[in-house]
């Protein structure tokens, strides 16, 4: 499924200074029952989000409407745990674009690439002036260029560069998907199968 | 072929490259694939979406796991959104003439149960699931990780992922295990030793005396929570004890072709002077019974040991802090002693038969505690039988426990199995993560020793006290 094209984001950001955000708490496994991709930005953080009782947790930053925008801002290893790509879905889903964190989970990571969601790796001395930037202005805007690799917080004019793979950004930039690439060398990959050992 | 040393890990990845990307991952030949009924739905509709077939259907195999009932399972699933997904994989798996062990099959249990018990899981070959402890096929010298649903798509329609390919780590652990430590200790050691994220980015070989002199269900343990420290897999060398597990299952090869594959697994091994990106050492006789306190299963510690305090951790205060407070502990106390309410033994780490032998060892001529509600739950149909046939279903049932039907249970409280809120569990599976057993619930990690030391005193117990 080809996604949206991911080129210059300009966004408010969403602050979760959290270590280890793991894909149980992104989306907890009792709402993994769907056989669609619909509606999972509903459950997003869901029990760090609502009570039992379903009313919303006041001191979660999802239910505090001074904080919004298409960029989600997580602590070190965000995404460990389950490979459930529910988790880039629900993330997706709910609105964001792009997830900025100083390391995250290799599942997680590749899962939100492939869906067209696109995870910035920060030093952690740069997430902490993006924390920072964001309490002194819940309104604080990041950008984040894709085609230069750069994530820049605009208030300060404080940037880095951040790493991806030329083909992986590529295919973000221009929305292509990894079946579109595989399908157009399908006779390669049947005769290489097909001498295989297994 | 070249002479230089190389890796395990080098040699089975670099036979299944089919094409290298220049700035980009490799594509990547995927030799077995297992599909379940909770991530891999939304894969099919993305084939029907783009009017693709299935290229390989004989490399895939699925069965029921995630959501299913350990209770009744003769009976219509009641859940009907788990119900519908079971459906779906059923329809998927004969439209597409893909194997299917559905539930009511002989065969069904815990993917990474069955395909080993099978013959399905090989050494050396490529192995995905949509599942992370896919890693658990790597006690067989497999290349075995996790994938998300676009990956489960991508290898039914092309047989292949897109891999960047990780760095290597190689973990020895040798000299001689105490009494009472399993390789589910082993595995809860290390990963206290290298933290949640600490192999994150690498692929782990484990090598040493301490897993040369392991059994393959131990072997699959450690391999299973390799994921746990970040791993993208772990594996070990096969050796004879590999051999022998697989000689005469089902889908094991027989005759001329066991004695080619034969030899070409005895070719997978790390050669003398290949080279690591990093490698730690651990010394087997430091390992005591392990059980966790926090929630990740990087926060893990000998049991006769205390609880850190958020000095002695490298690692944000603010979250070792909130885990605490979840768990209801204390820095600098502890864990002997604290009351427990539920135990569970089994799941893809520690379902299978060796798992309830020592389970029983403990068990045998004592009785359940009365504050325990424990859940004995086997990884496949297979380790039910076992179970039977070897008595240690009559032990359980003296000791008070009972015996449920096989399935993922309450690893991930998917169906009804789900530990309360604020309830304690002390739980043979792999994550400790908040609510992973049920909204509210707080888990401890630990093997089935300690599970059946603590289902049978009703707290957490040091099970080399109850070893005779």
């Amino acid at each position: 499924m080809a996604y949206d094209k991911f080129t210059v984001l300009t966004s408010s950001a969403v602050p979760l200074p959290i270590e280890n955000v793991d894909t149980d708490q992104i989306i907890p496994a009792r709402f993994l029952k769907a056989t669609t991709r619909e509606g999972f930005g509903d459950n997003l953080f869901r029990d760090w989000r609502y009570n039992g009782d379903d009313s919303p947790k006041a001191d979660f930053v999802l239910n505090n409407p001074i904080y919004s925008g298409k960029i989600l801002v997580g602590g070190k290893n965000f995404g460990s745990g389950s490979s459930r790509e529910h988790a880039a879905w629900a993330i997706y889903d709910y609105g964001f674009r792009c997830v900025v964190s100083s390391f995250f989970a290799d599942i997680f990571k590749n899962n939100s690439m492939n869906i067209g969601i696109l995870p910035v790796q920060v030093s952690d001395a740069f997430l902490h002036k993006v924390f920072s930037a964001i309490e002194a202005d819940p309104n604080a805007a990041l950008e984040v260029n894709l085609p230069e690799q750069t994530i820049t917080i605009l208030a300060t004019g404080e940037s880095e560069s951040f790493d991806i793979n030329g083909y992986k950004k590529h295919n973000l930039v221009n929305g292509f998907d990894d079946i579109d690439y595989l399908q157009a060398m399908k006779e390669e990959i049947v005769a290489f199968a097909q001498k295989s050992r297994y | 072929m070249s002479s230089k040393p190389s890796t395990l890990f080098d040699k089975v990845w670099d036979a299944h490259v089919v094409r290298d990307i220049q700035d980009g991952p490799d594509v990547f030949l995927i030799d077995r694939h297992f599909i379940h009924e909770v991530t891999s739905p939304v894969a099919f509709l993305g084939l029907k979406n783009r009017n693709v077939g299935v290229m390989f259907p004989e490399r895939t195999f699925a069965t029921a796991d995630h959501n299913t009932p350990t209770i009744n399972q003769h009976l219509p699933v009641a859940d009907p959104l788990s119900a519908n997904q079971l459906k779906a994989l059923e329809e998927n798996t004969q439209k597409h003439g893909i194997s299917h062990w559905g539930l009511g099959n002989p065969k069904n249990g815990i993917v990474h149960v069955v395909g080993p018990e099978n013959g399905i899981t090989l050494p050396g070959m490529t192995i995905v699931c949509g599942d992370s402890h896919t890693s658990t096929h790597g006690a067989f010298g497999c290349i075995a990780f996790g994938i998300g649903t676009s990956e489960v798509e991508m290898v039914l329609a092309s047989q292949c992922i897109m891999q960047p390919k990780p760095k290597k780590m190689r973990i020895n652990v040798n000299g001689e295990m105490h009494k009472g430590v399993t390789a589910k200790d082993v595995v809860l050691f290390i990963i206290s030793k290298l933290t949640a994220a600490g192999a994150t980015g690498y692929f782990v070989e484990y090598a040493g005396s301490v897993f040369e002199s392991m059994s393959m269900e131990g072997r699959m343990t450690v391999c299973n929570m390799s994921i746990e420290m970040g791993a993208r897999g772990g594996m070990i060398a096969p050796d004879e004890t590999t051999f022998n597990y697989i000689k005469g299952r089902e889908k094991a090869p027989t005759g001329q072709a066991w004695d080619d594959a034969l030899a070409y697994w005895k070719t997978l091994k790390t050669d003398e002077g290949a080279t690591f990106d990093i490698e730690y050492n651990f010394d087997g006789a430091e390992i005591e019974p392990m059980i966790t306190y926090g929630t990740n299963p990087g926060m893990g510690m000998g049991i006769t040991e205390l609880i850190p305090s958020a000095e002695d951790i490298d690692a944000g205060k603010a979250s070792f802090a909130k885990s605490l407070q979840y768990m209801g502990f204390h820095e600098k106390e502890p864990m002997l002693g604290k009351q427990i309410d539920y135990v569970f033994i089994g799941s893809c780490t520690n379902g299978r038969i060796e798992d309830f032998r020592a389970f029983a060892s403990i068990v045998k001529g004592r009785k359940k505690a009365e504050n325990v509600t424990a859940w004995v739950v086997p990884g496949s149909h297979v380790v039910e039988a076992q179970i039977r046939e070897e008595g240690i279903y009559d032990i359980l049932i003296e000791a008070g426990f009972e015996l449920r039907q096989p399935g993922c249970s309450a690893c991930l409280a998917m169906n009804d199995d789900k530990i309360p809120a604020g309830k304690y569990a002390v739980s043979t599976s792999n994550r400790n993560f908040e609510g992973r057993q049920g909204p509210g619930a707080r888990t401890l990690l630990a093997s089935p020793l300690v599970a059946a030391a603590a289902a049978v005193t009703g707290k957490v117990t040091d099970p080399r006290t109850l070893i005779a």
